[in-house]
C-alpha cells in the first residue's frame, strides 16, 4: 500500500513537471515590428469616434453625463492635455504602428520583461514577467501605468494597475484613475491578436472586453514623434470647455446619421447584447447608401467624409427574435 | 477519554508566543499607519493614516511641510531619522487646518523648545544643540491661531511669517513658498522645492477626494481654482504630459501635471453649473437637489454628504451674478449652444 502511494506521487510529480517544462517551452517571442489591422472598430480606431456614440460600452451614468457634458475643445485646447500620450489600455487599440523588444535573463534566457512602444506621442512601456511587486498606493500613475505579467501556456497575461485617468472613448467617455486592465497576447504566426479587459469600478458597470489584431512588418521603421504645447483658444483663466447638462446640442447627431434610435446609442450594458435588439425603441431607419467614413477601412480608402448625397430613410424592419444572452 | 492540561512551561510558552504576536501586530500596525515613499531628488512623501507630509533632506536640516496626526508623531520621527540625522529645521504649515498643523505640538513640545523634534537625545537631535526649529506660514495662518479661543498651545504658531505673495528658504536647494489666497482657506501657501522640482500643494489638491473650501476661514472656489492654476504654472512635464515636476497632495497619491488639470477640470466644472444655477435664480436647496456634481461624487469617492458640502461651499463663496444685461441685437452673440 506505502509503495502504490509512493509511486501515486513519484507519477504526480512527474506530471507537475512535465506540464511545467511545457509551459516553459511554449513561451512565444512577441518581438519584432508590429502594424495595426483596423478590421475591428475601424471607425473609431481611425477618424475617431463620433459624438455620443456610446455603443458598446458597460457605462454607467455618470460616465454617461461626462459624455454628454465633454466638449471637444478641452483635450486641444487646454494645454496640459495636448501633448498627452495614449493611456496603456487605449494605446492597444492600435492607433499606431508598435515595435516590441524585450529582455532576457542571462543564465536562463528566459524572457524578463517585454517593452511597447507605440508610434503616437512614442509611448512605451515596460511588462515585467520577474514578478516584482506593485508600486505603493501613493505613487505616481503613469500613462502606461504599472504592467507584470505571467505565462498561459503560449499566450502572455498582462495585468496593469497605477494608470492616470484618461478615456475610453475619446468622445468624452471617462476611464478612472482607479481602473485596472488585462490583456492576452496570443501570436498566431504573423499576427498578433490582443484582447483587452478594463474593469473600471468608477464608471463601468461590467468589464469592457476588445481585442485588436496585429501583423508583423519586419520592413517598418518608427520614428519620434515629439510634440510641444501651443496655444489655440484664448480661454478665460481657470475656465475648462464643457456643456453644461442638457445643453449639448449634438447628442442625437450620431444616431441621426446611421439610423440608429437614440436610445441604443447610449451605452450602456444592457444595449450591448442581442436581445436589446428585441427590447430598444424600434424608431430607427435603415439607410439605403452608407455615407460616413465609408472608404476607411478599404485598402487605399481615405478616412475624409466627402461629400455624400443625403441618405434615403426606410422604415425600420420587423424586428426578429435572437437567441438568448450568451452566460458572462 | 485522556484529559491534557497545560503545564506551567507550556503555559508560558503559549503567552510569550502571544506576547510576541501581538507586539508584532501592534508594530506592523504603526508601520502600515506611516509609510515613507521616495519623490524625487530631496524630497519624501511621508504618509502618516490618510494625510501627507513632504520631507526635505539637506545640509542644514531637515524641512517639513505640514504635520503628521499628534499620535502618529513619534513614528514620523523614527521615519526621519532613517533619512537625515540632521535637526528639523523648518516645519511649514500650508493653512491653519487641524489635519495640516495638528502635530506641530507634538513634534515641537507644548512650549516649542524641547519636543520630540529637539527631544533630550531621545530621537538623536538633543545633543546638536540645534535652535528651535522655524514654523514658516502665511500671516493669515497666525491671525487665525492667534484668535482661537481657547488659546492654542504657543508650540503651534507659526514663528516666521509673511504678507507678501512669496517667503523664501534654502535648505541645499530653493524652497519658495507661494501664497495662494482665498482658496482653501485665507491663508494657504505652495511650497515648490525647485531643484528637486517637487511642489507640495496642502490642502488645495486633495485626488480621489473633493477639496474643502473653508468657507469660514475666506477660501473660495474661484481661489481655489486659481491656486490649482498656480501650480500648473509652475509644473512642467518631462515629456508627453509624464515626469518632470512630481506633486504631492494634501492627501492622496503623488501627481503629475494633468493629475492636477484633471482636478482643476472638475472644480471648474460644478463651479460652472453652480453658477449657471444661481443665473437662474436657483436655491442652494434647489441646486444641491439637481445633485450638479453627481458624475463626480464616485471618481472622488464623496457621500451625499461631501457632494453637498462643495456644493453649498461653492455657492457660498460665487460672486454674485451681475444684473441682468439689457438684451443684445439679434445675431450679435456669439451662439454657445450653453457651453460654459
Amino acid at each position: 500500500m506505502r509503495r502504490l502511494k509512493l509511486a501515486a506521487v513519484a507519477g504526480a510529480l512527474l506530471i507537475l513537471l512535465g506540464t511545467v517544462t511545457t509551459a516553459r517551452a511554449q513561451e512565444v517571442d512577441f518581438t519584432g515590428q508590429w502594424v495595426p489591422i483596423f478590421h475591428e472598430d475601424g471607425p473609431e480606431r481611425l477618424p475617431g469616434p463620433e459624438i455620443a456614440d456610446y455603443t458598446g460600452l458597460p457605462i454607467n451614468e455618470a460616465a454617461r453625463l461626462r459624455g454628454d457634458t465633454y466638449d471637444p475643445d478641452r483635450i486641444s485646447a487646454v494645454h496640459e492635455y495636448q501633448c498627452r500620450q495614449h493611456a496603456g489600455d487605449y494605446g492597444m487599440r492600435g492607433l499606431a504602428n508598435m515595435r516590441i523588444t524585450a529582455e532576457l535573463d542571462p543564465v536562463t534566457q528566459r524572457f524578463t520583461q517585454f517593452r511597447t512602444r507605440i508610434g503616437f506621442h512614442d509611448a512605451e512601456r515596460t511588462i515585467y514577467l520577474d514578478g516584482r511587486p506593485e508600486p505603493p498606493p501613493n505613487a505616481p500613475h503613469t500613462w502606461g501605468g504599472f504592467s507584470v505579467a505571467s505565462w498561459d501556456g503560449s499566450m502572455l497575461n498582462i495585468r496593469t494597475t497605477h494608470l492616470k485617468a484618461y478615456y475610453i472613448r475619446r468622445n468624452g467617455i471617462p476611464a478612472s484613475d482607479s481602473r485596472t486592465f488585462t490583456e492576452h497576447w496570443v501570436r498566431h504566426g504573423n499576427i498578433l491578436t490582443v484582447v483587452t479587459v478594463i474593469e473600471d469600478p468608477v464608471f463601468l458597470t461590467e468589464r469592457l472586453v476588445r481585442s485588436q489584431s496585429w501583423a508583423l512588418d519586419p520592413g517598418q521603421t518608427m520614428g519620434s514623434n515629439w510634440c510641444d504645447t501651443a496655444p489655440e483658444l484664448v480661454l478665460e483663466p481657470g475656465k475648462v470647455p464643457n456643456y453644461l447638462p442638457g445643453a449639448n446640442p449634438y447628442l442625437r447627431e450620431f444616431a441621426g446619421w446611421y439610423g440608429l434610435p437614440y436610445e441604443a446609442t447610449r451605452g450602456g450594458a444592457e444595449t450591448m447584447y442581442p436581445e436589446y435588439r428585441a427590447k430598444m425603441p424600434q424608431t430607427f431607419s435603415t439607410l439605403d447608401r452608407c455615407t460616413r467614413y465609408c472608404q476607411c477601412m478599404n485598402v487605399g480608402g481615405g478616412c475624409g467624409l466627402g461629400v455624400q448625397p443625403a441618405p434615403v430613410a426606410r422604415p425600420a424592419p420587423t424586428p426578429t427574435p435572437t437567441p438568448a444572452r450568451r452566460p458572462q | 477519554m485522556k484529559h491534557t492540561l497545560l503545564r506551567p512551561t507550556s503555559l508560558g510558552a503559549a503567552l510569550a508566543a502571544a506576547g510576541v504576536l501581538l507586539f508584532g501586530a501592534s508594530h506592523l500596525r504603526a508601520q502600515a499607519q506611516v509609510s515613507v515613499l521616495p519623490v524625487q531628488g530631496r524630497v519624501s512623501l511621508m504618509t502618516a493614516g490618510d494625510a501627507n507630509v513632504t520631507v526635505q533632506v539637506g545640509r542644514s536640516g531637515v524641512v517639513l511641510v505640514d504635520t503628521p496626526p499628534a499620535d502618529l508623531a513619534p513614528q514620523v520621527i523614527t521615519e526621519i531619522r532613517k533619512l537625515s540625522a540632521r535637526p528639523i529645521r523648518h516645519i511649514v504649515q500650508t493653512s491653519a487646518s487641524s489635519d495640516r498643523i495638528g502635530g506641530t505640538v507634538a513634534l515641537l513640545g507644548p512650549a516649542g523648545a524641547r519636543g520630540l523634534a529637539l527631544g533630550a537625545g531621545l530621537f538623536g537631535f538633543g545633543a546638536t544643540g540645534a535652535s528651535r526649529p522655524n514654523v514658516a506660514a502665511q500671516d493669515n495662518v497666525l491671525n487665525r491661531l492667534s484668535a482661537t479661543t481657547p488659546a492654542v498651545a504657543p508650540g503651534l504658531l507659526p514663528t516666521m511669517t509673511d504678507f507678501l505673495p512669496t517667503l523664501d528658504l534654502f535648505n541645499d536647494e530653493a524652497i519658495v513658498l507661494y501664497h495662494v489666497p482665498a482658496a482653501h482657506s485665507d491663508g494657504d501657501s505652495i511650497v515648490f522645492f525647485r531643484r528637486s522640482d517637487v511642489i507640495s500643494t496642502g490642502n488645495i489638491y486633495t485626488p480621489g477626494r473633493y477639496p474643502v473650501i473653508d468657507t469660514t476661514r475666506g477660501g473660495s472656489v474661484n481661489g481655489l481654482i486659481a491656486a490649482l492654476g498656480r501650480v500648473l504654472e509652475l509644473a512642467v512635464p518631462e515629456a508627453f504630459e509624464e515626469g518632470g515636476t512630481k506633486i504631492i497632495p494634501g492627501r492622496g497619491r503623488v501627481g503629475e501635471e494633468t493629475d492636477v488639470a484633471e482636478f482643476r477640470d472638475m472644480v471648474s466644472i460644478i463651479r460652472d453649473r453652480v453658477q449657471d444655477a444661481v443665473t437662474k435664480n436657483q436655491t442652494l436647496d434647489q441646486i444641491k437637489a439637481s445633485k450638479p456634481s453627481r458624475d463626480y461624487d464616485a471618481e472622488y469617492r464623496a457621500t451625499p454628504a461631501d457632494a453637498d458640502r462643495l456644493i453649498e461651499s461653492i455657492f457660498k463663496t460665487l460672486p454674485a451674478p451681475p444684473p441682468t444685461a439689457p438684451a443684445a441685437r439679434p445675431g450679435s452673440a456669439r451662439p454657445t449652444g450653453g457651453r460654459s
